[in-house]
């Protein structure tokens, strides 16, 4: 199995994680793709956009920062 | 100490039930209704604001609200445009209260703040061009101002001009957790604010010289009761903290993402605005005699299209910037506080258009503001890294 490919997008404001999220997805046709934000706002954004581009969008709580679980 | 309180809130909360009613209504707004849930109560009081005394069209206006805060504080002498708006102070309140209750109150800042600054000093100055930041644009179409009209294109357009930036690998770096204290600062101003709109502390010879300045006629002198301003102001900061309510968001992620998210909510808060307007005998179709508006298509759309592309840049809208600051985005205080400055300049350098016309300096101003943005959306790209 692949290792998943690993978007560090914390920090970054809108629209920025899902510009990164994108570009990600963009060279994955099917697999793991992990982002990794730290406001729920971007958690959510980069969830809704990667559901509607048709993946599986998996969430994880770190305390202050969370994991999107992207697969296809 | 507000974090306890918070969290003492919540068990007092839990107790009684109220959490799982409050947890209803928050999933609603965090889910696909939320901006439209959003937007819809707020055009709807947006509208009756200005039946209860604010100016005409300007229930709610970001920027022009923020001008006369910048007044009423001597930072310019325009003696229409001084008041303390408490709308304002309500926002970041609300947005702070709602960020602290959800576990989402995040300090931080790091982002470029030097640059967002002036994105907000030169955001301001198109918006007192135009006339009215994004909120007001779409609330002067819901009035029958069609001088909105060009100037919700020039807003699109600069919206635009944004995202081909955003595109080609324009951000303004990352920003970083910072102590929690850090984020304390906008919503202690916001009481100050509150504090002084009581009690109008006048220091100078025969109580009238400031440092507070009221107007006394003009858009200053009218606005709606304290205590309802405020109120309106808490709610609207509660609801667009949860629902991320945006009205530059809207239009971007609509074009560049093909995602209407955020666009209903724009899209009802015209329909509630204009059917309240409506309802009120609020909405006077025409171009000519429209409140606190001038006809000068070219600089409203030319304004709009320098605050367009200058909200872009930073992020998001005025409305937006001050609720972030209230959840402790550092970098978005720092563009509201380059609002405020960006409006005592507007003011005082004859930048700011009037009902009359733009200002003697507006136009030359804004094409300096849009070479700004240009200059900073081709800088600040990776491949400048």
């Amino acid at each position: 199995m692949n290792e998943p490919v690993v978007v560090d997008a914390k920090g970054l404001s809108c629209p920025q994680p899902i510009l990164e999220t994108r570009k990600a997805l963009s060279k994955v046709e099917e697999g793991t793709v992990e982002v990794l934000v730290d406001t729920v706002t971007s958690r959510e954004n980069v969830a809704r956009f990667a559901r509607n581009k048709g993946w599986n969008v998996t969430l994880e709580d770190h305390g202050d920062w969370h994991k999107v679980i992207l697969t296809r | 100490m507000a974090i306890f309180v918070a969290k003492m809130l919540i068990n007092s909360m839990s107790r009684k039930g109220v959490c799982s009613k409050l947890k209803g209504v928050d999933d609603l707004l965090m889910s696909r209704m939320g901006p439209i849930i959003t937007g819809g109560i707020v055009g709807a009081l947006a509208a009756l604001l200005v039946k209860w005394g604010n100016p005409g069209n300007m229930g709610i206006c970001v920027a022009c609200f923020t001008r006369d805060i910048a007044g009423a504080l001597g930072l310019h002498h325009a003696a229409v445009v001084q008041y303390l708006r408490p709308e304002i102070a309500g926002f970041i309140l609300g947005s702070f209260i709602s960020a602290l209750l959800s576990g989402e109150y995040l300090p931080r800042t790091g982002s470029s703040p030097l640059i967002r600054f002036f994105l907000g000093f030169f955001a301001m100055i198109g918006a007192l061009v135009f006339l009215g930041c994004p909120w007001r644009a779409y609330l002067r179409l819901a009035g029958g101002d069609w001088n909105a009209i060009p100037g919700i294109m020039g807003l699109i357009t600069g919206i635009v001009l944004g995202i081909v930036f955003l595109w080609k690998g324009y951000n303004l770096g990352r920003a970083y957790e910072v102590k929690k204290g850090a984020g304390y600062i906008m919503p202690a101003a916001a009481v100050l604010l509150l504090v002084m709109v009581i009690l109008k502390p006048t220091f100078g010879a025969g109580g009238t010289a400031g440092p507070i300045f009221f107007s006394e006629k003009g858009p200053g002198a009218m606005y709606a009761p304290f205590a309802i301003a405020l109120g309106v102001g808490l709610l609207v900061g509660w609801l667009a903290q949860r629902s991320r309510f945006c009205t530059v968001g809207a239009i971007r992620d609509l074009v560049m993402l093909r995602d209407p998210h955020l666009f209903n909510g724009v899209v009802a808060f015209i329909i509630m605005a204009f059917v309240t307007n409506f309802v009120l005998g609020q909405f006077n179709p025409g171009f000519e005699g429209q409140p606190v508006a001038h006809t000068n298509s070219l600089w409203n759309f030319m304004g709009m299209v320098l605050a367009g592309l200058a909200f872009t840049l930073a992020g998001g809208c005025p409305g937006r910037q001050f609720i972030m600051s209230g959840e402790g985005d550092g970098d978005s205080a720092v563009f509201v506080i380059g609002m405020l400055v960006g409006a005592g300049f507007a003011h005082n350098f004859s930048l700011a258009s009037s009902p009359s016309g733009p200002g003697a300096f507006g136009p030359a101003a804004t094409i300096a503001g849009i070479l700004f943005c240009l200059t900073v959306g081709f800088l600040m790209q990776d491949k400048f890294e």
